[in-house]
């Protein structure tokens, strides 16, 4: 048996939404080094939509797959919506993950937070 | 597929396959049983044990077969520590990289009231035999220090230990799984009182592994039972396994220097190779290290993905970040060396055997640059490094 799900290793071997938005709105970075993960989230917000996000991720295999779902998983959508993304729903979307794997997810949700915290801070909501 | 992780196990050789096969057909016998057919599966034990002593210029009589390197560890750690407890030596010398079969039942003793101590490794991965010259007490029943390192390689210098040992009259185990096999091991020569070794890191079976205990040692069991080797371990021998490590030993060690000269080379190549990405380290001394092992850190990236691309390009690896084990911490060996956490989670081990060709080595450095370079594209820490907002380590 894989370590990962067919989908996991999709992400992983072809991430979406890789990459930097240089004139992003909201920009949100969790994790560190230390631990072995650190992803960063790149918001470009237009009207209250998620216009288009990326990211960057130091980490392993889940650890960017997760940050990739996560980045498809609010792509387009009403910034109300992308706040109400949890960890479980990107497991999910990537076929489950590896008990001792789901703080990736975890990471993902709270990158994705951090971003949008951080465009509020800027908007002043 | 390439295979370059040897250091986690190695393919069985076509005659320990054929001996095992053989002997599981055809002599299946007891060798505790008095009729003729339990008897010629005795002296197929016997004859390993002559072939197994022969490898390690040991005598017979002082092998022990055991399930693997974990269970001989288990077994000399614990049977020095009972030897010590009984003259009221409670104090253990051991390294901070040794294998887990080592570091996790010393840890047991130590709960049980004995006192360790863990020498440093230094940064090129050697220990010093002053070191331990130094650490040496009164009731000090026993040091133990691997031959050479499971993650980076480097061999110790086992002989000179051995002799502070015997001048003080301690007795010496080491942990000789990734040695034997693979650079010249002579207990005499070596000074060692137990040695440990498995079968399957020299191309013999896995579950199959002997104790090394020189003559006049306390050997207590780890495993009680039957009378089988001389009621120092119970249980019915494997006969097929034990016979087919013996051959697999006594290949490796007739092809020792052969071995030792082409799979250096091509060890140097690989190294020569992977170091010219910028921002890396060759983790361990780049000369006093196994024939077959490289292990590099790479700045800005993580292990575990590393491991992953290599495998969809066809290459077996292994990584000591903290991904693969399953715990938050990397490697400990790569911690003892000073590696930060950091750098440690973005580690490759790469272990080659005879087998790997020129070319593969080629293939092999090509497809790192890339992973390397691919991965760094898109690392939120090497966009730091670079930018100069984070400090390079490496």
């Amino acid at each position: 048996m894989a370590l990962y799900s067919e989908k996991v290793m999709d992400h992983f071997r072809n991430p979406r939404n890789v990459g930097v938005i240089e004139d992003a709105n909201g920009i949100g970075e969790v994790g560190n080094a230390k631990c072995g993960d650190i992803m960063k989230m790149y918001l470009k917000i237009e009207d209250d939509i998620i216009k288009d996000v990326k990211f960057e991720t130091f980490g392993c295999g889940s650890a960017i797959a997760s940050s990739s779902m996560a980045t498809e998983l609010i792509k387009g959508k009403p910034v109300a919506d992308a706040m109400k993304l949890t960890n479980q729903a990107v497991a999910e979307a990537l076929d489950g993950l590896p008990d001792y794997k789901m703080h990736c997810s975890v990471l993902a949700e709270e990158a994705i937070k951090s971003a949008l915290d951080d465009y509020h801070k800027r908007t002043g909501e | 597929m390439i295979y370059a992780d040897n250091a986690a196990t190695t393919k069985m050789s076509d005659k320990a396959i054929e001996t095992m096969v053989t002997l599981m057909k055809d002599t299946y016998g007891n060798p505790s049983s008095l009729y003729e057919f339990g008897q010629k599966s005795k002296e197929v034990l016997e004859e390993a044990r002559v072939k197994v002593a022969n490898a390690i210029g040991a005598n017979p009589k002082e092998i022990i077969f055991t399930s693997g390197g974990s269970e001989s560890d288990n077994q000399a750690i614990n049977s020095a520590a009972k030897a010590g407890a009984l003259a009221g030596k409670k104090h253990i010398i051991s390294s901070a990289f040794e294998h887990h079969a080592v570091l996790h039942t010393l840890n047991k003793l130590k709960k049980e009231g004995f006192e360790i101590t863990l020498l440093d490794v230094h940064e090129n991965g050697l220990i010093d035999p002053k070191e331990v010259e130094d650490a040496i007490r009164e009731d000090t029943c026993l040091v133990t220090i691997m031959f050479a390192n499971n993650e980076i390689g480097t061999i110790e210098p086992i002989r000179e230990i051995g002799e502070v040992c015997k001048k003080h009259g301690v007795t010496f185990h080491t942990d000789a799984v990734q040695a034997i096999g693979h650079i010249p091991v002579n207990v005499v020569d070596d000074n060692i009182d137990m040695l440990s070794a498995s079968a399957h890191k020299f191309h013999g079976p896995k579950g199959v592994g002997f104790l090394y205990v020189r003559k006049g040692v306390r050997l207590f069991n780890l495993i009680e039972g039957g009378a089988q080797e001389k009621g120092k371990r119970a249980g019915t021998e494997n006969v097929p396994g034990i016979a087919a490590m013996a051959v697999a030993l006594e290949d490796a060690v007739a092809n020792l220097d052969n071995y030792s000269k082409l799979v250096t080379a091509k060890r140097d190549r690989l190294i020569e190779g992977i170091s010219e990405i910028s921002h890396s380290a060759l983790n361990g001394d780049a000369t006093k290290r196994l024939p077959g092992n490289v292990n590099f850190c790479f700045e800005g990236i993580e292990g575990e993905s590393i491991l992953l691309l290599l495998d969809d390009k066809g290459i077996a690896a292994s990584s000591g970040s903290a991904c693969t084990s399953g715990s938050l911490d990397p490697s400990h060996v790569l911690l003892a060396i000073g590696r930060v956490h950091d750098v440690a989670h973005g580690s490759l081990r790469l272990t080659i055997d005879e087998s790997t060709t020129d070319e593969e080595v080629e293939t092999i450095i090509t497809s790192v640059k890339e992973v390397v370079e691919y991965l760094r594209g898109f690392s939120p820490v090497w966009r730091d490094l670079i930018s100069g907002k984070r400090e390079f380590i490496l």
